[in-house]
């Protein structure tokens, strides 16, 4: 469904994302990782057609990116990270200015947008003043309003910052939801979490490079799939083991508290990029 | 591309149908403040041309409200879109033209500031202006408001922070309408300042709404001159939303 190929993006001297490249398939729920500033809200500006790439060749539902602009617009629904609803108009008609400025048909619009106003559980509030909403309002409107036009495929950047865990675990269903409909959806995140419960496969990028692309079960094994995690005076460590026994012998041997878990996301993010995210 | 235009047009209209009674109370003052100075005050004893000064300053003051108001009613608040709020993006990621863009835009700044001309000329016959209204002078009117609303657009896309746009208008805004015809005539201004003037579009719009109120010949050449600016911030609009996704 998105197909990459050495694509690159240079903000004057700054490369910001170098030689990614990358497929996605129909249907799949894909997560871009990385620490702030590795270049996944560049890659995701760049899928989405408001930044063009310096280098490379993308396609998006079989066309070309470089040719077919507008059929690309047509087919994908974006979610940004920042709240960029019309504060100035309701929710309905945030929904309605984006079904016009996609040319759906009067009917089909007013139908699309109060089904999606029930799914987003929003219905009651239609015609009250955005300005008033709560951020997780917002960021279910934002969702509501990327899906109103049936995308084939969704782009999320940090669909959760800034969200209450009540809310986050709601759109997770709802994303996982929309998979089960045939989408295929691209989020990008820096809660590990979140990339581990929701994603079929994920990337890691850093500094503008893709440095890992698996699924997340098997990150995590190319570690071990046990840890062992201890506390000194130079900080927090963590050893992998492939075997239970293996890493409770070790645990034994520590004097200090030591936890004995299975390996994660994060560990794997933590031993690819040598830094700890957020969350 | 038409239905884009319209669409871009439809949110305009939406957000002014909302306010419009604070719209048009708030552009009433203004020029009731100009036609009190101007017209009651200073012009009792100022003859023009064999004619009050009030009849002389009302198309000034027309070209020069209708300016303010085209300008401002897209300047700001396309800056405030693409700078802070980021719902430029929301037309930027959709598949509609640039220029569907440019012009729903432009035609909705012109028709507020076409509004707000309205209420001036409502007040300046209250306050008993003698003024002739022709299809010419409409067509003077429109054309004034798109250079206008144009210039703003072409202001937003560039200027980069809220401030700047207060800058644009201290620096471009506020000299042209002292300047360019609206309280007198530039003829007796140093030659190189009334050069600069005569380029600048208000001095078009006001020399060309007061010939026709006056009943003159058609300024046809003024018209030409905003016509040429419209086409000139349009084409600037149009590239300026490309360039922005480089």
């Amino acid at each position: 469904m998105i197909h990459i190929e050495n694509f690159s993006k240079k903000f004057g001297e700054r490369t910001a994302v170098d030689n990614l490249s990358l497929k996605i398939a129909k249907g799949e729920i894909f997560g871009l990782l990385g620490p702030n500033g590795a270049g996944k809200t560049t890659t995701i500006r760049v899928l989405t057609m408001l930044t063009r790439p310096t280098a490379g060749r993308i396609v998006i539902d079989g066309r070309e990116a470089s040719h077919q602009e507008q059929h690309i617009k047509s087919v994908i629904g974006v979610v940004p990270q920042h709240f960029n609803l019309d504060s100035d108009l309701t929710p309905w008609e945030n929904l309605e200015l984006h079904g016009r400025l996609h040319h759906m048909m009067p009917q089909v619009r007013n139908q699309r947008i109060e089904e999606l106003l029930k799914f987003v559980e929003l219905e009651d509030r239609a015609h009250e003043m955005v300005q008033k909403f709560s951020g997780g309002m917002k960021r279910r409107l934002m969702i509501a309003r990327a899906l109103l036009h049936q995308p084939k495929v969704l782009f999320l950047d940090e669909p959760t910052v800034g969200l209450d865990p009540q809310v986050r675990r709601r759109l997770w269903d709802l994303i996982r939801h929309l998979k089960n409909e045939g989408l295929t959806v691209l989020l990008t995140t820096h809660y590990i979490e979140e990339a581990e419960n929701l994603c079929q496969r994920v990337a890691i990028m850093e500094k503008g490079k893709l440095i890992a692309i698996d699924t997340p079960m098997a990150l995590c094994q190319r570690l071990g799939s046990y840890a062992v995690e201890w506390a000194d005076e130079e900080g927090t460590k963590t050893k992998f083991f492939a075997d239970r026994n293996e890493a409770s012998a070790f645990a034994a041997t520590l004097v200090t508290t030591t936890t004995l878990r299975q390996t994660n996301l994060e560990d794997a993010f933590v031993e690819l990029t040598g830094r700890k995210v957020a969350g | 591309m038409l239905y884009d235009i319209w669409t871009v047009f439809w949110r305009d209209w939406l957000v002014l149908k909302r306010r419009i009674g604070r719209f048009i109370l708030s552009r009433m003052v203004s020029p009731i403040l100009y036609l009190v100075a101007f017209g009651w005050g200073l012009g009792r004893s100022i003859q023009v041309n064999q004619g009050s000064y009030l009849d002389f300053i009302v198309p000034g003051i027309i070209a020069l409200n209708s300016m303010n108001i085209s300008f401002n009613s897209v300047g700001s608040p396309l800056n405030m879109s693409r700078v802070y709020h980021k719902t430029l993006e929301e037309y930027l990621i959709a598949p509609i033209s640039s220029i569907s863009f440019v012009i729903g835009k432009v035609a909705s700044g012109a028709l507020r500031g076409l509004l707000s001309s309205l209420i001036i000329i409502l007040l300046a016959f209250a306050f008993g202006a003698h003024a002739l209204i022709n299809i010419w002078f409409a067509i003077a009117l429109v054309l004034n408001c798109l250079v206008f609303a144009s210039m703003g657009l072409v202001a937003a896309m560039v200027m980069n922070t809220h401030e700047d746009m207060a800058n644009f208008n201290t620096y471009v805004l506020l000299p042209m309408s002292f300047l360019c015809a609206t309280f007198f005539i530039p003829d007796h201004l140093p030659t190189v300042l009334r050069w600069l003037v005569e380029f600048l579009p208000l001095t078009h719009a006001s020399h060309a709404l007061r010939g026709i109120v006056s009943g003159g010949e058609t300024p046809v050449f003024s018209l030409l001159i905003m016509a040429a600016y419209i086409a000139a911030f349009c084409g600037i609009g149009v590239w300026l939303m490309e360039k922005v996704r480089e």
